[in-house]
This record gives C-alpha cells, structure tokens and sequence, in this order.
C-alpha cells in the first residue's frame, strides 16, 4: 500500500485557485499503484506531468519509482498550481520540477522520444467551447476541468506531443470520462500515431464514468 | 527549482524560433544549493540525454568549474559526484533565462521558470 501523498501543507485559499485533489486524482493514483511492478520495470528515467495541479499525483508516482531515479517533471499553465506542485513535492520528499508553461511545448525539441512515463488528468469535462477557452485563457482553476465540446478540447492539443516525447518503452496515462468516448480515442491514437493501449480503470464517481487508459509504443 | 538537468532540457519555443534557441542564457540568477541523494544508477542512465557543452556552459556561467572540458569515457565515481551535483543540487531561484536566437525572455521566479508565451508568440 502505497500512502497518498501528504497535503497538509495546502490550505483551503490554495483550493480556490488550484484543483483539489478528488475522485479523478484518486484513479489515477489506483492505476499507477496498480502498475508498480510495471513502471518499475520500464526503468524510468524522465517523467512528465501535463497539469500536475495540487503536485498529488507525481508525489505518488515519486514515491513508486523513487525520489533519485527519476527526473520529475511538472508543468501546469496556472502559476498557483506550479507553486503547489512544487510544494508537495517538498513536502513529500519528492523532488518536483515544477515548470510554468502550457502542455509541454518547451520540452518538445530537447525531449523527443525521451519520456518514460507521461500523466495526464486533463480538464475533461464537456463545456461550452468559448468556456474552455477562457478558462484556458485565464489560467485559473476552471482550466483545471472545463475541456469544451466532448470535454476534449484541450487533450487533443496534447496528442501530438505524446507521440513526439514517448519513449520506446514509454507509457502515457491519461484520464478520461465516458462523454469523452474513450473507445474513439483509443482507435484514433493507434490509427494516427500508433499508439496501443488498454483501460487500466474503471471506475463511477458521482455521475462521472471515470477511465484510466494507458498508452505505449 | 530550475536545476541545470532542467535547464538542459529547455528551448526556447516562440514562433518561428526553431534554430539557435538552445541552451537559454542565464541572467541576474540567485542559486542555492541543496543537498540531493546521490543516484550513480540514475546519472549513468540520464547521461545519453545530455547536451554536454550547453551543461558546461550553463555550469560556469554559474560559477562550477568541476566539470571536464570533453565527456570522459570513464563514468567513475569521481566525475559522476562532480555530475551530479552540478545537475542537481545547484538551484536558480530567481533570474532570467534568455533565448540566444530570439532574445526572449523567460524569467524564474521562485524557483519556477515562466515559459508561457503570449498567443500571437506561439509557435
């Protein structure tokens, strides 16, 4: 049993601008620990995390794959966010490198086929399409869920870095709800980037269908 | 934190901005260091990731000599000590990152870099 990470040091103001950690956070916690033995195995040696919010879910993984043998990093478009991401990790004895930039696109040209494990839990609810880009725009906390028509506005941008960074031994773990039609996007990473992958979780939250699926080579 | 294994890993990504926008140029930097667990495992596998003469840059442009002009063929403990440092323990808190091609500014505040570009900046 894995422990969840420590966030004591997070304060309810902290929630007003950054997501906290809650059901979809917890999945993905489950499938990584899920997956111990697997991501050890794969040796990793660079991480990445789109949105890495509270810090929550690369603390965890940290804490599966060690906090000196892989490099951790963490971007998020909204500076609060990257300023608790890299307070958890502190806090967690994980060192987090937190870096304030939208998806990955500093690390596109350096990283290529480079990354070993990638996390994303993207804002994947649907909304109005103006809403998600605003929200996207403002760099807040409604970035951290409102994901426009399908709830996919945001994770499709992402979907060409994925197959730009992932490694040859690489795994991407995203999360997803069923109005995002996972079936479809898993058809659609193999036919455009031949990706294969594999729901790893299922689970209902509320009135949310959650997934985890996982991505490789 | 912005530590130098970062710093490596970082290009400048304004439009348009494709050739000559590697490594970013450190300006006004504050450093700390702070101590990190040594990983010779972990060093020798990052090793292949690493642009070398922009670490050596980056290193003595922060005032780190210890590392060799050329990447000996021998990892020993030595040198891997020495690596490890340099790209671990050394942290800009606070400065500017500047693209060598484009002269954008990327600045680092409290250990936390800001690569965000405007809309019309993106590439």
């Amino acid at each position: 049993m894995i422990p969840t990470p420590d966030l004591s040091h997070l304060r309810p103001a902290d929630y007003e601008h950054v997501y906290e950690p809650a059901e979809d956070t917890f999945i993905l916690l489950d499938a990584l620990e899920q997956d111990e033995e697997l991501l050890k195995s794969i040796q990793p040696r660079v991480a990445l995390e789109i949105g890495s919010g509270s810090g929550c879910a690369s603390s965890f993984l940290g804490s599966i794959t060690g906090p000196s043998s892989v490099l951790y990093l963490c971007t998020d478009i909204n500076t609060h966010a990257c300023s608790c991401t890299q307070a958890t990790g502190r806090q967690n004895k994980i060192p987090l490198d937190s870096i304030h930039t939208s998806l990955s696109h500093p690390f596109l040209s350096r990283l290529r086929h480079s990354v070993d494990i990638i996390l994303f839990n993207p804002p994947y609810v649907p909304t109005h399409q103006e809403e998600a880009f605003t929200a996207q725009t403002e760099r807040d906390i409604g970035g951290a869920w409102a994901g426009g028509a399908d709830g996919m506005q945001v994770t499709e941008r992402f979907f060409p870095q994925v197959a730009e960074l992932l490694s040859p031994r690489g795994r991407f773990y995203l999360v997803a709800v069923a109005q995002n039609d996972v079936p479809a996007i898993q058809r659609r990473m193999r036919a455009q980037y031949g990706l294969d992958s594999e729901i790893v979780l299922k689970r209902r939250a509320g009135r949310e269908h959650l997934s985890v699926v996982r991505f490789q080579r | 934190m912005v530590r130098l294994i970062t710093h490596n890993l970082l290009a400048c990504h304004a439009k348009g901005c494709t050739t000559n926008n590697f490594p970013l140029e450190f300006k006004d930097v504050q450093v700390v260091l702070r101590e990190s667990e040594f990983n010779p495992e972990f060093l020798r596998g990052f090793m292949p990731k690493i642009e070398w003469p922009a670490l050596l840059g980056a290193a003595r442009e922060l005032g780190d000599t210890s590392l060799p002009d050329q990447l000996p063929e021998m990892l020993d403990d030595d040198f891997l000590k020495a690596l490890h440092h340099v790209l671990l323990e050394i942290h800009v808190e606070e400065g500017i990152m500047i693209c060598p091609n484009c002269q954008h500014n990327y600045p680092i505040l409290n250990g936390i870099p800001n690569m965000l570009l405007a809309e019309h900046e993106i590439a």
